[in-house]
């Protein structure tokens, strides 16, 4: 039930913000503090989510077979590969530094 | 994007269009892999690529609900990350210049895809035709692979073991690393890991994220205490821009 609670509202506020784009006047968003704010805080978001997901283990830091299926992915990104090459890699990397017992 | 004119052809326009939505539709799969393996059900899974149809903010929500975070924490996550297709719509609405009736129906695919080909666009026609294909291609493909992936990983059980766990933080770098341009932004991201990882231990699952947000505006702050005396100088800045 609580998962059904967090789609349920993660779809009313994600299709809420899409449509006030379309249906609100340009001026009233456009400030610049405003814009910057809103170009900077998905940069925030992203970053912690990617290093948390990459070296959290419950409320514990970990090192472990995640961190180099990332650094797979971030020398994947560096040479410019497509998107999916980028999790691929990461996946693969995962895996067999897992299946070596990392 | 090659041919930049007056006259692009409808056809390359459908063509650049179609590149994005399949490639990134395609990516639904890592997201019903991530979701399934994440604990959601089959119907959770689609529901949440159905209706929400913005990949970030999916991934997002089962990370933080299979970390233990309360469905307020989590979806309040998601919801800041879908705040930015909020400016992409601010401009689309000018470019496409969609009929009021439409507009509900279309905003279901403003987000950073269908925006980056209709900004690349030369005329409204192509404008219209490259959000149009890139949301429908996208749409149609995001949810099948969404669907085959949840699938997927019932049927091979557990997912850590095939390093699939660790497509959700590969999907977040390969979001965030097109946004480090400048210094402020690089500041801003490294802020961010410390504030997240730092607060891992002491905060509830899903807030350390939230409270890493706040590196945005702290930024923000820090940039316009630097910027201070030149803006003192020049009171009618802020209105230059309109």
């Amino acid at each position: 039930m609580n998962t059904w609670t967090a789609i349920g509202l993660t779809v009313l506020g994600c299709y809420a913000v899409k449509l006030a784009g379309l249906l609100v006047p340009a001026g009233a968003m456009e400030r610049p503090l405003v814009r910057r704010l809103a170009a900077l805080l998905p940069v925030a978001l992203l970053a912690a989510l990617t290093a948390q997901q990459t070296f959290a283990d419950g409320h514990a830091l970990a090192l472990d077979a995640r961190a180099a299926g990332l650094g797979a992915a971030a020398l994947a990104l560096v040479l410019r590969a497509p998107f999916l090459l980028v999790v691929a890699a990461a996946v693969v990397v995962t895996a067999g530094v897992r299946a070596l017992g990392g | 994007m090659s041919a930049e004119g007056t006259a692009k052809p409808d056809s390359a326009v459908v063509r650049d269009a179609l590149g994005v939505g399949v490639a990134v539709g395609l990516s639904g799969f890592a997201f019903g892999v991530t979701s399934a393996g994440s604990g959601l059900g089959l119907l959770q899974t689609c529901a949440l690529s159905l209706l929400v149809f913005t990949g970030a903010s999916q991934f997002a929500l089962v990370g933080a609900l299979a970390a233990g975070g309360s469905p307020f924490t989590a979806a309040a996550g998601a919801f800041f990350l879908g705040v930015r297709n909020a400016f992409y719509g601010l401009r689309l609405s000018q470019l496409l210049a969609l009929p009021r009736v439409l507009r509900p129906l279309a905003a279901q695919w403003v987000i950073d895809e269908t925006t980056a080909v209709t900004l690349a666009q030369p005329t409204r026609r192509a404008a219209r035709i490259g959000f149009t294909v890139t949301g429908l291609s996208l749409y149609l493909l995001w949810n099948l692979t969404t669907l085959l992936g949840a699938l997927g990983a019932q049927a091979i059980g557990d997912t850590d073991a095939w390093g699939l766990d660790a497509a959700g933080p590969a999907v977040f770098l390969a979001l965030l690393a097109p946004m480090l341009k400048t210094r402020t932004e690089r500041a801003v991201a490294g802020l961010a890991v410390v504030l997240g990882l730092g607060l891992l231990p002491v905060l509830p699952a899903g807030v350390p994220v939230l409270v890493a947000a706040l590196a945005a505006p702290v930024a923000l702050f820090v940039q316009s205490r630097r910027l201070g005396p030149a803006r003192r100088t020049a009171p009618d800045a802020t209105e230059e821009g309109r």
